[in-house]
Order: C-alpha cells, then sequence, then structure tokens
C-alpha cells in the first residue's frame, strides 16, 4: 500500500512538475523577469513626473541556465509532494466513502486541489510579481495555510458528507478564511504597471490549474494501475 | 471475529500508509514552499513565485 502511494504521487509528481514547469517558461517566467527589471528599478512606470506609461516586452530567458533548472526541480518538488497529500486523500476517500480511484475521477480531484490551495488563497493574496511589497510574511504564511486546511475541510464536507447541512457547512468553512480576511499592508506600494501583475496573476493561476489538473488525472491513474497489478 | 480483527488490522495499517504519505509530502512542500533559509529561499524563489506560495 505504502509503495503504491509512494509511487504514484513520485510519477505523477514529476509528470505534472514538468509540464507546468514547461508552461511556465512559456507564459509565467517571462512575466516575472519583466517584473524584475521594475523591482531592480532598471524600469520604470511611474514617474516622479508625468503619466505613467512604459514599454511592454519581457527581457527573454537569458542564460541563467543554473537558475531555470532549479526552477524546474522545485517544480518537480513541489508537485510531488502535493501528489503525495493527493494520493493520501484518494485513498482515505476510498476505504471510507468507497470512493472509485479512476484517472477520470482523478481530474475532479485535480481540480478540487486546484480551487483548495491556489484559487482559494488567491481570492486573499494575489499571486505576487517580484518586487511587489507585502504584510509580514508570517502572518501572510498562517493565512494563507489556514485557508488552503479550511477549503480542503470544506470542499470534503461537500463531496463526502450526507445530507445538505454538511454541504452547507462545507460552504460557511470554505468562506470563513475569506471572511475574516488575509493580512495586507494599508498602503499600495506596488512599482510595476497594474496590468502586468494582473497578467501574471491570471496566467499562474491558469497554467496551476493545468498543473493540478494533470496531477491528479496521474496521481489516480497509476493508484489504480499498482491495485491492479 | 477473525475476519472482523483481520478487516480492522488491514484498515489499520492503511491508515498508517496514508499518515507516512501525509508527512512526507508535507516535508517536501516545507522544503519547496515555506523554508526561509537563505540559500533554500534564493533556489527555489522563481518557483515559489510561479506557483503563488507566500515568499518574502
Amino acid at each position: 500500500m505504502t509503495k503504491n502511494l509512494l509511487s504514484s504521487a513520485v510519477f505523477a509528481g514529476l509528470i505534472a512538475g514538468l509540464i507546468a514547469a514547461l508552461l511556465q517558461f512559456v507564459f509565467v517566467i517571462p512575466l516575472l523577469l519583466e517584473g524584475e527589471l521594475y523591482e531592480s528599478g532598471s524600469r520604470l512606470h511611474f514617474h516622479a513626473d508625468g503619466t505613467p506609461q512604459s514599454d511592454r516586452g519581457a527581457p527573454g530567458l537569458g542564460g541563467e541556465w543554473g537558475r531555470h533548472l532549479v526552477t524546474i526541480g522545485f517544480n518537480l518538488v513541489t508537485y510531488t509532494g502535493y501528489g503525495l497529500l493527493m494520493v493520501a486523500a484518494m485513498g482515505l476517500a476510498r476505504d471510507h466513502r468507497g470512493t472509485a480511484i479512476t484517472a477520470q475521477n482523478g481530474i475532479i480531484w485535480g481540480l478540487a486541489g486546484f480551487i483548495a490551495v491556489q484559487l482559494a488563497p488567491a481570492v486573499g493574496l494575489p499571486p505576487e510579481l517580484p518586487g511587489t511589497p507585502a504584510a509580514e510574511l508570517a502572518p501572510r504564511q498562517v493565512w494563507w495555510i489556514g485557508t488552503i486546511l479550511a477549503t480542503m475541510v470544506g470542499l470534503a464536507l461537500i463531496a463526502f458528507g450526507r445530507g445538505m447541512v454538511m454541504h452547507l457547512l462545507g460552504l460557511i468553512v470554505i468562506l470563513a478564511p475569506q471572511l475574516i480576511g488575509a493580512p495586507h499592508l494599508d498602503t499600495f506600494w506596488g512599482v510595476a504597471p497594474p496590468e502586468l501583475s494582473a497578467e501574471f496573476v491570471t496566467q499562474s493561476l491558469g497554467f496551476a490549474a493545468v498543473g493540478w489538473v494533470t496531477l491528479g488525472y496521474f496521481c489516480a491513474f497509476f493508484m489504480a494501475q499498482g491495485e491492479d497489478s | 471475529m477473525t475476519t472482523k480483527t483481520a478487516t480492522f488490522a488491514v484498515t489499520g495499517s492503511n491508515t498508517l500508509a496514508f499518515a507516512f504519505t501525509l508527512i512526507v509530502g508535507l516535508g517536501l512542500l516545507t522544503v519547496s514552499g515555506m523554508a526561509q533559509a537563505t540559500v533554500l529561499h534564493d533556489a527555489a524563489h522563481d518557483q515559489r513565485h510561479a506557483m503563488a506560495f507566500p515568499c518574502h
């Protein structure tokens, strides 16, 4: 059992991590590098005099292959980590609720993971372009983890709870951290163009969704394979 | 009675497997997303931004 869980998560994590990293290098990392130009001050959008205006254009990936290789490596670690949590949850659902684990169902698991781990925390703490000043790290990490846990519990109540009262309770648990609210600064400090930050948020969320659905699909696929053999 | 014991044992060992898998996963995520050691933070920086971990 343990072997099947670990190997399923590792294989799924490698596949999803590689696909996600590839998409990040095409879509997300160029925006991140463009944001760093404003962080370092080599590009200015908000001039002291005159209207805010700056040229659009990412600087290209450049020759920092070491930096980009570790980005790929950490994507594999992150997706494998999330994959381990997902196969454990799949196994629990199968043992206690008789949920069938199939690749198709895995897509729903992946979407639920995306909602809990990416979308819900992003509602309060939008993914940050480098150079975006934000509140103290520790309270943000606490709110981020708390929101993920609450959203997971809420989704589980909706998916596996019996009766509409449990489902409504799930909705309340999901909304609670959003009502409490994420830690924010009292002032806006961003130096990058708002359009660039917005594009970074939508693109990083969109391609994380692809990564998560891929992860769910392959976690379930490999788990089902391992049980058959 | 024997059957009941066997079932319990299987469920129990699965629970251990799930717990072990969860702990390994949380360990990996702590390294790739949360730990603030400078070397780790700098190496994981781009990935943390791309995956929306709360970073620096």
